[in-house]
């Protein structure tokens, strides 16, 4: 094959600007082969290299002492206890999903599964953050039903349950969905694998899937530029083989156990040249790779193509010489049809040899780390509301009862049974707690500890004012896993954006950051890795800007685990945090309109105080959960209080309602959604100690609220009666959209 | 009395370690048979759990009867030999012959993973003579093709020598009949769709799984 000369029309098709193609030529000390153009282009997108991220994500805080394992590896580490850890990560599969949702919803499965059992841990749940535009839209059914389906068919396969997540409508995701997968595995601490390779001289091992044409970068190319072969036999979308995933999965595992592997790497975006790059680079080392001996399925392909297809299920492994035997006979077994296909140098360099020549050399280590960094403008809207919202007219005469029904019946509310049943919940034995409550539980293997994980994030609060809304989606994770007795242990980070090239989508990327940084130092939170996706715009404009947020936390014992839904009658409910003055910032507000063009931005007051209170709230509630007096608790957050206790009335396993005893019940108490505010449920009895602990914690405002009763209604003085009934039915009626 | 039960692993099987699970909680000796080979030593019962075994590409259940492991559950069931297939298992043995009919895609043509309430058709079987006819199990299902199939006739002829083991109370996948497990003619395979494996303890919602094992303790013990 002759590769095309490098000329400038090919350099800027690979996407790569005309300096950075000067940093090329520096650090090559010559001009580039095709082949290197490839690896420079991949390597250096946004995907691979965060350029355009990576100052912004130097914000966020790292460490803390459970951290076994932070930013910069295939997922971050924590541990649960002293011989257990816990690996997870949340990735996003925007792109692919809005192209071919349900390809691209599984494979974004599959590569974040990889993720987690390269770590070597096994993946033990699967969590989805999924942001649809309306239903009702052909091609937004389109892009539902096939996510759904996508997700369903790669995680029921692989047989890890899918346990949480968020699913949220809104026309901002209408032309552009957001797919946002998260696994998280457990591991023994000694089986932590890092894609680092240390030993010149081991040999690399393929295994997986075979290569072929699928993915492969620079679509825009013509074919004859490329092979003799056309462009029809090539694939525009990775397809996945959630089979071969679950042979790779116990394969490594069973590799990983026996103690023969030193490093190892999945292969995903940009494929060979990024697990290459990224596990020689690691470890200051080089790499000889020879393609002739790497499994293919398409015939004549170029080393172009090999080193940057995107085949889905395909691994690559740094072994020992003396311990090569036994590897293979493990891959073998799992009949995953390994290859020796290079091995670990000294010389600091990827070289790849093809049909007897050298098609590349590259440093390994600059071109995963000394990408070009950018530094790019930030700049508020001009159109961003400041002055204070205003709600419409219909705030006079609303009555409470309609709002609640319409807050129920809204799909962002309302219950998302009709999807989570299509996803295998249970495999694996150990959920305790599934989807539909605010954080999974589940049980762990080897300790009487649980596993809380949740997730989620409200974009219509971000879009209304970036920093807060950022805040509030890492302090609902946080309330979420509280509220079921766990305490927080790392979070990871989805972030989707806009176009960071301009000014006004930047300002929301970074102020989001920066929201995240504040509240999860605030909050001692470490952030252990996460994914950045930018330029989610279409032609009807950007996504409202989404920082999903994945946590996974520690309960103590099953006897610290608070389950959803009020208990007994009798048992007493009290807020705790500020009750809400105002409806700005809530979806509510939104439902009904008001004063700016924006969803209804959040009230100043409120912003100020948002992060003291919500470590104060914290503090609290980790002392309830370590005195195990919580019967109930339940995050105020979209729909506010009203929402929060007709939940806790329709989850309850036993039949009661709740009686308030407020004075009054104005819209705002009702519906605002202030942030940092829980409801939690007491016996009788532990009253005394209750108040004990809230001494201890002045500075949280608390209310009580009223009483669970026996009488199946949720009665709120005068401006709500309505039974649990009919709440349930309001909330859970619809079976399909 | 411990058992010695052997459950099979396919690649793509994934409910083999719940099954394992299930037979630990049980006091049961585990017998782990690889789906390339063949068992070496008598055991009391075989189980063929769930998952989707070769990937269930062509059609479920289709190619994992070929397999050497097979071999030996259909030389147990010969000898009337115990066997338990769940899920995928059930799809298995249907394949294989060792049981009538066959499970087509559910009715909504979705995956569907929920807790189902199961009646207990025939009683004193081998793998219910822990319950009483008519009583309810909750028992949950997980699977995208548990809609079983048979003919009329086959469906007269199971139902009248009493092989229709459980029924959904709600079928939730368009099941003939509300088939949600038969067993064969001789009463020693028996197939269903819905997971006892998973309701085994209180904190995983429920233990009603727990009386098809008891009831295998139980068949075991008399004979």
């Amino acid at each position: 094959m002759n590769a095309p000369a490098i000329t400038p029309e090919i350099v800027a098709e690979h996407g790569l600007k005309p300096d950075e193609y000067q940093l090329i030529l520096e650090i090559l000390g010559r001009e580039p082969s095709f082949t290197e153009l490839g690896i420079f282009s991949v390597m250096w997108s946004e995907h691979c290299s965060y350029k355009n991220s990576k100052p912004l994500l130097k914000l966020l805080p790292t460490e803390g002492p459970d951290v076994l394992q932070g930013p910069g590896e295939n997922a971050g580490v924590v541990a649960l206890d002293d011989r257990l850890a816990v690996c997870f990560k949340m990735e996003s599969h925007n792109h692919p999903s809005a192209v071919e949702p349900f390809q691209g919803a599984a494979t974004g499965v599959g590569g974040i599964l990889r993720d987690i059992f390269t770590m070597g841990a096994r993946p033990v749940a699967l969590v989805d953050c999924l942001f649809f535009g309306t239903p009702g839209k052909p091609s937004v059914d389109r892009i539902i039903g096939g996510v759904v389906h996508g997700i369903a068919d790669y995680g029921n396969c692989v047989g890890v349950p899918t346990i949480a997540g968020q699913v949220t409508f809104s026309p901002a995701f209408d032309t552009n969905p957001l797919v946002n997968a998260m696994a998280v595995g457990v591991m023994r601490k000694e089986d932590l694998t890092l894609a680092k390779a240390r030993t010149p001289g081991n040999v690399v091992v393929y295994y997986g899937n075979a290569t072929g044409r699928d993915g492969v970068h620079g679509a825009t190319f013509a074919s004859e530029e490329l092979t003799e072969e056309t462009m029809e036999q090539r694939s525009a979308v990775q397809v996945g083989d959630p089979f071969m995933g679950k042979k790779i999965l116990e394969a490594t595992l069973e590799l990983i156990y026996s103690g023969s592997v030193e490093a190892i790497q999945d292969m995903g975006a940009a494929g060979l040249t990024c697990s290459g790059c990224e596990i020689a680079g690691r470890g200051r080392l080089g790499m000889r790779l020879e393609l002739d001996k790497v499994p293919q399925r398409a015939q004549n392909m170029s080393a172009y193509e090999m080193m940057l297809s995107e085949s889905q299920e395909r691994m690559l492994a740094v072994i020992p010489p003396n311990r090569l035997a036994e590897a293979m006979a493990i891959l073998e077994k799992w009949e995953v049809t390994p290859a020796v296909v290079g091995e670990v140098t000294n010389d600091g360099l990827l070289t790849v040899y093809h049909r007897g020549g050298v098609v590349a050399k590259v440093p390994a280590l600059k071109i995963s780390e000394e990408s070009p960094v950018y530094r790019r403008e930030a700049r508020q809207p001009k159109d961003f509301p400041t002055e204070p919202w205003v709600p419409g007219p219909w705030a006079g005469s609303l009555k409470a009862d309609q709002a609640l029904e319409s807050l129920l019946e809204d799909l962002n509310i309302h219950s998302k049974q009709w999807i989570h049943e299509q996803f295998d919940t249970q495999v694996q034995t150990n959920t305790v707690l599934g989807p539909g409550a605010g954080a999974a539980m589940l049980r762990v293997d080897g300790t009487t500890k649980l596993l809380g994980i949740s997730s989620g994030v409200d974009p219509m609060k971000v879009a209304c004012e970036p920093f807060t809304g950022a805040r509030m989606a890492v302090a609902e994770a946080a309330l979420n896993l509280l509220c079921v007795g766990a305490k927080p242990l790392g979070l990871t980070d989805n972030l989707n954006f806009g176009n960071p090239e301009k000014p006004e989508q930047f300002w929301f990327f970074r102020r989001a950051v920066e929201g995240i940084a504040d509240m999860a130092r605030a909050l001692v939170i470490p952030v252990t890795g996460g994914n950045v996706s930018l330029y989610n715009e279409s032609p009807t404009g950007p996504i409202w800007p989404t920082p999903t947020i994945g946590m996974v936390g520690r309960c103590e014992s099953l006897d610290h685990m608070i389950r959803p839904g009020f208990k007994n009658p009798g048992e007493l409910v009290f807020a705790l945090g500020e009750l809400p003055t105002s409806l700005a910032g809530s979806l509510l507000a939104f439902k009904q309109g008001g004063s700016s063009k924006l969803p209804a931005p959040l009230e100043a007051d409120g912003i100020a105080t948002f992060t003291p209170r919500m470590v104060a709230l914290q503090a609290l509630l980790n002392d309830l959960i370590d005195a195990r007096i919580l019967q109930s608790a339940q995050d105020v957050s979209e729909g506010g209080l009203a929402v929060a206790l007709a939940e806790q009335c329709i989850f309850s396993p036993a039949t009661v309602g709740f009686e308030g005893t407020l004075e009054s019940y104005d819209l705002a108490t009702l519906f605002g959604e202030p942030g940092a505010l829980v409801v939690v449920g007491i016996r009788p009895e532990d009253q005394e100690r209750f108040d004990e602990i809230l001494d201890r914690h002045s500075e949280v405002d608390y209310t009580e609220l009223g009483v669970v009763t026996d009488k199946p209604v949720l009665q709120l003085g005068d401006a709500i009666a309505m039974t649990v009934e009919a709440l349930q039915h309001m909330r859970s009626h619809r079976t399909h959209i | 009395m411990s058992l010695k039960v052997a459950v099979i692993t396919f690649p793509g099987s994934n409910c083999d370690q719940d099954m394992h699970r299930a037979v630990k909680l049980m006091g049961w000796d585990l017998v782990k048979l690889w789906h390339s080979d063949v068992l070496t030593e008598p055991v009391d019962l075989i189980a063929v759990p769930g998952g989707f075994s070769y990937g269930d590409y062509l059609r479920c259940g289709a190619l994992a009867r070929f397999s050497r492991a097979m071999e030996s559950v259909r030389e147990h069931a010969s000898r009337g030999g115990l066997v338990l297939g769940v899920c995928n298992g059930f799809q298995i043995l249907c394949e294989a012959g060792l049981l009538p009919g066959a499970l087509h895609r559910n009715s909504g043509l979705k995956f569907r993973c929920l807790w189902t309430d199961l009646v207990v058709k025939q009683a004193g079987t081998a793998f219910s003579n822990a319950a009483s006819a008519g009583q309810r199990l909750r028992v949950p299902i997980a699977h995208g093709e548990g809609n079983y199939f048979i003919d009329n006739d086959g469906l007269k002829s199971l139902q009248d020598n009493g092989q229709v083991v459980f029924e959904y109370a709600d079928n939730p996948n368009g099941s003939v009949a509300s088939i949600a497990g038969i067993m064969n003619r001789e009463g020693n395979v028996l197939g269903m769709m819905p997971h006892p494996e998973r309701a085994m303890e209180t904190e995983l919602g429920g233990v009603d799984g727990r009386v098809i094992f008891d009831s295998l303790m139980g068949a075991l013990a008399k004979a």
